[in-house]
Order: C-alpha cells, then structure tokens, then sequence
C-alpha cells in the first residue's frame, strides 16, 4: 500500500491521502481524469476494477468516492473528488475508462444531481424524467405534492443530454439522439414474464437482429439508502432481505460486518460459523430457483417442480432456525438472533444426502439437452477483459475466467480456514454461466459438509450496545452474494443512524451489460442472455 | 345462504360478516328466476378457473412461484393457468411493491384486464406500501391506483395465506350477479371516475 501511495503522490503532489479501511486519495477534480487514467494503465498499478461510485453530500460539499480493485494485485483503494458548487456541480466523467462507471455515474446524477462532462448519457437512472429534486441530497424537499402518485404515463424522450468540454475548457451541453430516427424500437418490459420483475429494455432491431438496447431501470426503487439515514443501525438491516431476497442471509452478514468493524464488535465463533452455513444454504436455494426459472424461461416449465424441491428443503430448514420462509432477517449486529433449531444438523444432512442425486437428475434432464446446448453455446459472449470493464462479478463473471470471488480473494469471517473450489470458466457465453452455478451447488455442499458437525459451542449473539452509536468516519465492506460482490458503505457522523448508507449491488452490472453482450443476436437470444445475468430487478433499483 | 367452499367449514373462515353483507345485497335486488339460476351456474365456473396474471414486482413473487410449484399446487384450486398477458387473466395478484414510476403501468394493466376483474393487493407494500413507509418514491398501498378486492397481509405471505386469498376471492365471485353487475361493479365504476386518466374514458 505504502509504494502505492508513493507513486500516486510523485506523479500528483496535490493528492492528499486519508487513512481508512480502504485508503482514500484526495484529489481536485481537474487532475481526476489523469489520475483515473494512471492507476488504471500504470502497469504497477492496474485498478482495472471500479467496484463502486459512491455519491456524497457533506452539506458544504457534493462529491463521490470511487472504489477501485486490482484484479491483478488484489490491492484496493479510494479516490475522493469533491466540488464546492452545489448549483451547478460537475465532476469529471471516467466512463472512457471503464464501462460500468457511465451506468454509476447516471446514478449519482440521478440521487444527487452531479452532472459529469463528458459521459455520452446523463439521463436518470431510477427516477422518471420529469422528477423534481435531487432526493439523496440533504436539503431534499420530500413534498408528496411536488413529485405525486400518477396514473399517467411518463414522458418518453428520445434524446439525452451530454455536456462536453471544448478546447478553451468550457463546458457546453449537448443534446445527443439515443436511438436513430430510422431505428425500429421495440419495447420489452416493464411486465414481461422474461426479464424476470419489472426491468425495461428498449430494443432497437435490424429484422430480428439486435442494434442496442437501452436500459430503464426504476421500476421498483424503493429509496432504501434514504430510509436507512433516518433509522438506527439495528432497524436497516431487515431492508437487507428485501434487495436480492434470494441472497437475504450474505447481504445481512455484509452489513453486520461493517457496522461490527466501525464499532469493534468481535463476534464469536460460534456466530461466524452459522452465518457461513446460513449463507452457502441460500447459495444453494439461490442457484436452485435460477435454474428452474431459467429452464422455463426457454419452455422447460417442468425442471421449475424438480428445482423447488431441493428449495422448498432448504426453506424448510430455515423456517424452522429463522421463522420466516423468505425475509429472515437473522442476523444481527454481535451474532445471530436465536440458537439453531435442534434439528438442524440433522436437517442439514438430510439435504446433502439428497442432493447430489438432485444435480445429476437436472444435468440429466437439462444440461445435456440438444435444444438447451443449441440455445446457449456461443451465445452472448463475455469476453474476461469486458467482464472486468464491465464490472461483472459472481457466477457471470467467473464463467468469463475472472477469478473474483470475494470468498477468496478477500476472505471474511472463516472462510479462508474453508476448503473449496473456485468455479471458474473460460467459455463466457450462456452455458459457463449456467454451468458455473450448477458447480457452485457443489462446492456449497462441500463447504457445508465441513462445518455441520463442528459448530462450536459459545454464545450466539456478543453484548452490544442498547443505543449503539458508530464512531465517525466511513466504512466499506464486500461479501460474495449469490449474484456477485455485494458491497455496504456507511458514512457515519456519530451519531445513532447512517450519515449515508450506500448500498452496492452485483446485478446493476449485470443488467447494463446486457447491452453490450446482445448486440449482433436475435431477439429471442435477449431472453436467454438475460435469465443468464441471473440479475434480480428489486437489487439493482433498492 | 352460506358461501363457502367444499374444503372448508364456514365458521373457520374469516371475514364472514362481510360476505354475508353482499349476501344480503344480492337477495334484496331480487332475481328473476332463470337469470338467477343462469347466474348460478356461471359463478360456479367462474370461481373454480381463476387465472392470474403473472405480475410480480419484488419478493411477493417468487412465493407465487413456489405457490405454482408441485408443493403447494394451485392446480389443485383451478388457478395454475397463470398467463402473462392481461388479456387472458381474471385477476391481478399484485404481488411486490409498486412504486411511483411503476404506478402508470400497474394502472394500465389493470385497465387492460377483461370483465370482469379483480384484485387482490399482496403483501405488505402492496397493502400499505409496508416497510417502506417513509419512502419518496413507494405508491403507499395499491389501491390509490386500482380497486382492490382482497387484502392479503404479510411480508412475504405465505404461500398458504395466497391460497386463502384467492378462496376469498373466489367466494366473493360466487356472490355476484353476472348479469347485471350487482355487488361491485358500481364500486369499480366509483372508483375509476374518481381516479381518472387523461384521454382514457372509463
């Protein structure tokens, strides 16, 4: 890290550098760019990952916090841009850098208004094009009368805005056509069966093949980062659940952890080793639904029955620890809630007796089919740099060779004391991204199989707190969920609720690649390529 | 008269009052006999084969998926045939949150819906708007937009509460008059004309 540092301030002597879990760079918007550029291209450096653009307001100040990985070196590290304007703020854009951050950006210029020169599309993301204000901004004016429940529908435009430096560094706007006038645009979603919930694409096509697609997203944004800053800390984590309510149980542990790490919570082991079983059974409930949904998103309605089988097992043996089929909320900051059910172990073991003749059954029925192999070889292809660019994590991601499970690369809690593969593909189309989760199926039963009959005996749940307040400062943690890294953020001003609590979700670059991976294929490989995404609408909007 | 279905003893139902209220609306409009007997008939189809709508916004969804499934089976009740298009659906099972942006389109599909339709409100959001409560950007319960028929509790409901709503739909349907539209029809009407959409004549 120290080297890092030193390189980053010979080539920049205005950054200013903050200690911090992740080490943060400070540096003035005009030098961003460049910087960007370097650690990015620096061949000792190669953050060719941009996890996160976390938008800020700091009341006199708006501005972002970029979070970059190496995926070479493993390193992390932050950059902060700030600017003082809060009528007219600009920063400046590095979506030329790396793809996803264009789709990042348009976010932060949604929740708070900060425009970015020179990215090629600052529309809003989530919210409808005629919304008024800013809402994750401080002095946000919440009137239910400015922005009302309509029946009507929203204004459709064809056009973006873009703002462009000339030559003499003046900022001009720009109003740019999405689709060409001669485009023939189909519209597919909100309420289609296939894009699995309410997400919205708007095809344009060449007879049947596809031109571009652009993404509208929304639908169900809930606003949970701004709920979240006027609650205590224990009452955010039941939103949790109700992101990606398959991946319930890691993106509790994600945020448990982080407010455990900025209140130095030692948890016990007990603890730990029930949140990772607790987490590897909904991997394997997460992968179970996938497939079912997947096979009968390409007509194989019966593989839905022989996958919720297994499902249907597992939520059984949640139920009866959790009390609750879907929306858990288990763990808690200092542990878990209750004690296992006595039966759990037994449970358990049930489960893994039966499984394995469960996955041979689906590769039987499914995997090797002639229709289901014609349908997804060779088709959206993901090539292992654009998954990086893109930002592209989990199961998808590693079906394009991109080792980046966090589980490994950056173990928390035990999981480096665990023995288990990395399923890792090189194929990137369709069938690696199906075929890498069947094999996760496998290595979660194998992780499993090791803690079952060891889980110490301890204390469930350490003494935290009645009133817990966060120390200031800011905290940043990523989980494996079922779907890719997960990721919470929490700035923290003292007091007993999140300053900002951001939340990092794994399936926003999976729905905004697709995109890029259906360009040149027919209409009807969009539905295959997307169910392979695997995305969840509710994680991507929060 | 006790509406009720074959699985079920009357007095385990809840909500009986309120039937017995539209029970009671029926007998005074008074019915000839044929239509009445015709009417019989239909609602008897019509409660045993009815077809959602595949909508499904958030977690509410996938208990409708596992309610599909071979473990709990709606097939058994006659309403299996989920269809994705309003068109073919008797009824919307809004199922997940629905928020401002989605608003136009909930709305629209509803309207899209053929007579007669209904609606049963799913889970917590969908009732309330739920845990989001102090949300800039939830519908703070769907029945702002649409008229709903049944109220279905829980965050997510159980796919056993799911069953029991689309009974209590289906008893509902028993007790109306096909011909005519006595018991809710006006209601809708009501409600459409006081939640109007520009250029769409209700």
């Amino acid at each position: 890290m120290a080297d890092i540092q030193e390189r980053i301030a010979t080539l920049y002597p205005d950054a200013t550098f903050e200690a911090a879990d992740i080490t943060v760079v400070n540096i003035p918007d005009a030098q961003w760019h460049s910087l960007a550029k370097t650690l990015r291209d620096d061949p000792e450096l190669r953050f060719d990952y941009l996890m996160t653009i976390v938008g800020m307001d700091w009341a006199d100040s708006l501005g972002c916090i970029y979070y970059l990985n190496s995926t070479s070196t493993g390193a992390h590290i932050s950059v902060k841009v700030t600017t003082n304007d809060r009528i007219k703020p600009m920063l400046h854009s590095v979506a030329d850098l790396w793809a996803i951050a264009g789709i990042y950006e348009r976010e932060v210029y949604d929740f708070f208004g900060i425009v970015f020169i020179n990215n090629p599309d600052m529309r809003r993301l989530f919210l409808s094009i005629d919304w008024k204000g800013f809402p994750l901004r401080k002095d946000y004016d919440a009137d239910e009368n400015l922005n009302p429940v309509t029946t009507e529908s929203e204004r459709q435009s064809d056009f973006t805005d873009t703002w462009v430096e000339d030559e003499n560094g003046k900022v001009v706007k720009k109003e740019v056509r999405v689709f060409g006038p001669e485009d023939f645009v189909v519209n597919i979603g909100p309420q289609h069966p296939a894009t699995h919930g309410v997400l919205r694409f708007r095809t344009a096509v060449d007879g049947e093949t596809i031109k571009k697609i652009d993404l509208y997203c929304g639908y169900i944004h809930r606003g949970v980062e701004k709920i979240a800053e006027q609650l205590t800390y224990p009452q955010t984590l039941h939103f949790m659940d109700r992101l990606d309510y398959f991946s319930a149980h890691p993106y509790h542990h994600c945020l448990c952890m982080t407010i455990e790490q900025a209140a130095g919570i030692e948890i016990s082991r007990r603890a730990q080793v029930i949140r990772v079983l607790m987490d590897e059974l909904s991997r394997i409930a997460s992968h179970c639904l996938f497939i079912g949904t997947y096979c009968m998103d390409l007509g194989a309605t019966t593989m839905l029955f022989y996958t919720l089988r297994v499902r249907e097992q597992i939520l059984d043996i949640m139920e009866k620890t959790c009390g609750a089929r879907m929306t858990f909320n288990y763990e808690c900051i200092g542990g878990v809630m209750q004690d296992l059910d006595p039966n759990f172990v037994a449970d358990v073991h049930k489960l893994l007796e039966v499984l394995p003749a469960n996955i041979k059954e689906y590769n039987k029925l499914f995997t090797g089919n002639v229709i289901t192999e014609n349908r997804l070889i060779g088709v959206g292809n993901l090539s292992r740099e654009d998954a990086i660019s893109w930002g592209v994590t989990g199961p998808s991601g590693r079906a394009s060779g991109w080792a980046c499970d966090i589980r490994k690369t950056d173990p928390y809690s035990i999981y480096s004391e665990l023995d288990f593969e990395e399923v890792v593909r090189t194929e990137g189309d369709s069938m690696a991204r199906f075929k890498v989760r069947m094999d996760e199926m496998v290595q979660s039963a194998r992780i499993i199989e090791q803690l079952i009959d060891n889980i110490p005996e301890g204390e469930i749940c350490v003494k935290v707190p009645k009133v817990l307040k966060l120390p200031k400062g800011h905290w940043c943690r990523f989980v494996e969920g079922c779907r890719g890294t997960f990721g919470t953020f929490i700035e923290s001003d003292g007091t007993t609720s999140p300053y900002r609590l951001k939340i990092i979700p794994p399936c926003l670059p999976a729905a905004a690649v697709v995109d890029h991976i259906t360009r040149g294929f027919k209409i009807a490989d969009l539905i295959t390529i997307g169910g392979s995404m695997d995305y969840i609408v509710p994680d991507i909007d929060r | 008269m006790e509406v009720t279905t074959k699985s079920m003893p009357y007095e385990d139902w809840k909500d009986n009052e309120y039937i017995e209220g539209l029970v009671k609306e029926l007998n005074d409009n008074g019915a000839n006999v044929i239509v009445g007997s015709l009417d019989k008939l239909i609602n008897w189809g019509r409660s045993n084969s009815v077809w959602p709508l595949t909508f499904a916004t958030s977690c509410c969804g996938i208990e409708f998926v596992s309610l599909g499934a071979a473990r709990y089976d709606m097939a058994r009740f006659g309403w299996e045939v989920a269809r994705s298009s309003p068109r073919q659906a008797d009824f919307m099972m809004v199922a997940g949150t629905i928020v401002k942006r989605m608003a136009p389109v909930a709305r629209r599909l509803y309207d899209q819906l053929a007579e007669p339709k209904y609606v049963i409100a799913c889970g917590a959001c969908a009732v309330s708007g739920g845990p989001f409560r102090k949300s800039y950007h939830v519908v703070m319960g769907v029945g702002k937009i649409i008229p709903v028929d049944v109220y279905l509790p829980g965050c997510p409901p159980r796919p056993e509460a799911m069953i029991y709503s689309i009974m209590q739909l289906s008893r509902k349907m028993k007790v109306e008059r096909f011909f005519g539209g006595v018991n809710r029809q006006e209601k809708q009407q009501e409600f459409l004309k006081s939640h109007p959409i520009e250029g769409i004549d209700d």
